[in-house]
């Protein structure tokens, strides 16, 4: 595997409970690459990200990752009971690698150094974000992957978290795996989007995709519609099982 | 000073003035006590924190069918009862979530079916067990033998728990995340489940089966507005816990009064000045 190649998976599928979640999926994370993950609620994007981190083995296909690869991870949110108190900075020590100035520089990098002393249940939707952020940091990863990273924070601090997350691929150089389902917020920071649904509906750079009629079929018609609700539209249809349909006219290639 | 607190004193004061005087069953009795209080505060915290005080319950009531097992195969009690509870342990962390049933019903049906054969087979055997004492707590009877077997008890758990703390509090805040930076935690959960599962089997004597949870809860509950840190909830769990049995054994001592409820009595009298003295969490 070429060292720039942090990950490899090839035809993975997963199947749950007689259900397919996730069918032939195929993809590369490189270094210093930006891959977004897309797609509507129930496209088996979360499920991806746990094959992509090891928790879950797929059905079947194959997982190549570098060879002692440390990944960050951003869960995609954290629910903290109020009985428990804890601090951010203990919260943040419990991370593996965690060393008392790599809290301190992670938390900084995130802009959250001022919630150091705070007692975690009591934090705000986006100051969980960046502290989760922090923790993920804290492993020095080669490959971050953030599972929706934007939940519960609002449009503006939306757009500030990805620009914090472009950053962070420009200063620690490295490979960074986002699922989101607001395309809009993280297309200009992005190096290769997939459109999940349940298999990869299309994928490419975001300006090479835009280009593509399926593409347009799939984004662009709600482009100029709401920021926050992203209707999910296919040249094709899927029955109940998440099986293609009528894959015949749509412009690219499925692998079933 | 709160009145347990002076209570709990002037049993100590008393024990240390009049060692002669006082029987060595006392002496059993708050030793026991307060090894198994000093142990179940921190326990208790991750069972309030992971809301598993059903599954206390559970394990608890299981202790009852540990007991009947014992009699009917002629084991040492204690030894089957954790047998029994570490078997129900491993029962709840091996089922996966495919069975159309929640946790919480399964806990039910395991609680209140093991704690219903207990008794159906206690009936066969020819013992005539005194099983309020199983129910509620028999505190006063410890012997020596009992109380080495809750010291080590204690020790052993306390030694575990003390090195694997942070891994349980990281696979507590975010189980995932703690997986993917490297702790097993399906090993951690049972690790935890077997811990509960032998404080239970050796309070059983302290307050017994009926009233086991409430050691593991009341405590953590108690501390829960006078801490910032996991550890001083856990510390401050501990204290409460051995306040309540002073004050328990205290009222037992004086009024005659039964010494498991008693103690759970105390815990809540402490936990109820604990919430007008703190309301909130802090």
């Amino acid at each position: 595997m070429n060292s720039d190649v942090l990950l490899n998976a090839r035809d993975i599928s997963l199947q749950y409970n007689q259900r397919q979640v996730l069918q032939n999926i195929s993809l590369t994370l490189n270094t210093r690459q930006i891959v977004t993950l897309i797609g509507p609620n129930g496209a088996g994007k979360t499920s991806l990200v746990k094959i992509v981190l090891g928790l879950v083995p797929p059905t079947s296909g194959e997982i190549e990752r570098l060879e002692g690869i440390r990944i960050g991870y951003m869960p995609q949110r954290l629910q903290v009971d109020q009985s428990m108190p804890v601090s951010v900075s203990r919260f943040l020590s419990l991370g593996a690698n965690a060393r008392a100035d790599r809290i301190d520089d992670a938390l900084e990098e995130v802009g959250a150094s001022v919630l150091k002393d705070s007692q975690l249940f009591a934090l705000s939707g986006g100051e969980l974000q960046r502290v989760l952020l922090a923790r993920a940091l804290i492993q020095e990863p080669q490959l971050l992957v953030l599972d929706e990273p934007a939940q519960g924070v609002d449009v503006n601090g939306q757009a500030e978290l990805y620009r914090l997350i472009a950053d962070i691929r420009d200063r620690h150089g490295c490979g960074i795996l986002l699922v989101s389902h607001d395309l809009h917020l993280v297309m200009s920071a992005t190096d290769e989007v997939i459109c999940l649904n349940q298999h990869v509906c299309c994928h490419g750079h975001p300006e090479q995709v835009s280009n593509d009629p399926a593409y347009l079929e799939l984004f662009g018609k709600k482009d100029a519609e709401t920021l926050a609700v992203y209707t999910h539209h296919h040249n094709h249809s899927h029955d109940l099982a998440g099986d293609v349909v009528d894959a015949d006219d749509c412009g690219h290639h499925h692998t079933d | 000073m709160t009145w347990p607190a002076m209570s709990s004193m002037l049993t100590t004061a008393a024990i240390i003035t009049r060692t002669e005087t006082v029987p060595a069953f006392i002496v059993n009795a708050l030793l026991s006590g307060l090894l198994v209080a000093a142990i179940a505060g921190p326990l208790g915290c991750f069972v309030v924190w992971r809301r598993m005080s059903y599954f206390g319950d559970t394990l608890a009531h299981s202790a009852l069918f540990g007991i009947a097992l014992g009699l009917l195969l002629d084991i040492r009690l204690e030894l089957a009862v954790i047998v029994a509870c570490a078997m129900l342990a491993f029962l709840l962390v091996f089922m996966d979530n495919r069975r159309g049933l929640s946790t919480d019903t399964i806990l039910g049906i395991l609680a209140h079916s093991s704690l219903a054969l207990g008794l159906v087979i206690i009936s066969f055997t020819d013992n005539q067990i005194n099983l309020m004492a199983y129910l509620f707590g028999d505190l006063l009877t410890v012997s020596g033998g009992n109380l080495l077997w809750i010291g080590i008890t204690s020790t052993v758990v306390m030694g575990i728990l003390f090195l694997n703390w942070n891994r349980l509090l990281a696979i507590t805040l975010h189980e995932e995340l703690a997986q993917v930076e490297g702790i097993n935690t399906r090993r951690m959960r049972l690790l935890l489940m077997l811990l509960i599962a032998l404080i239970v089997a050796v309070s059983m004597k302290v307050v017994g089966i009926l009233l086991i949870t409430s050691l593991l809860i009341i405590p953590p509950a108690c501390a829960r507005g006078f801490a910032r840190t996991p550890e001083a909830m856990a510390l401050l769990a501990s204290m409460v816990g051995c306040l309540a049995v002073c004050g328990g054994i205290a009222s037992s001592w004086f009024w005659d009064t039964p010494t498991g409820p008693s103690i759970v009595v105390m815990a809540s009298l402490l936990f109820v000045i604990g919430r007008l003295l703190k309301p909130g969490a802090d």
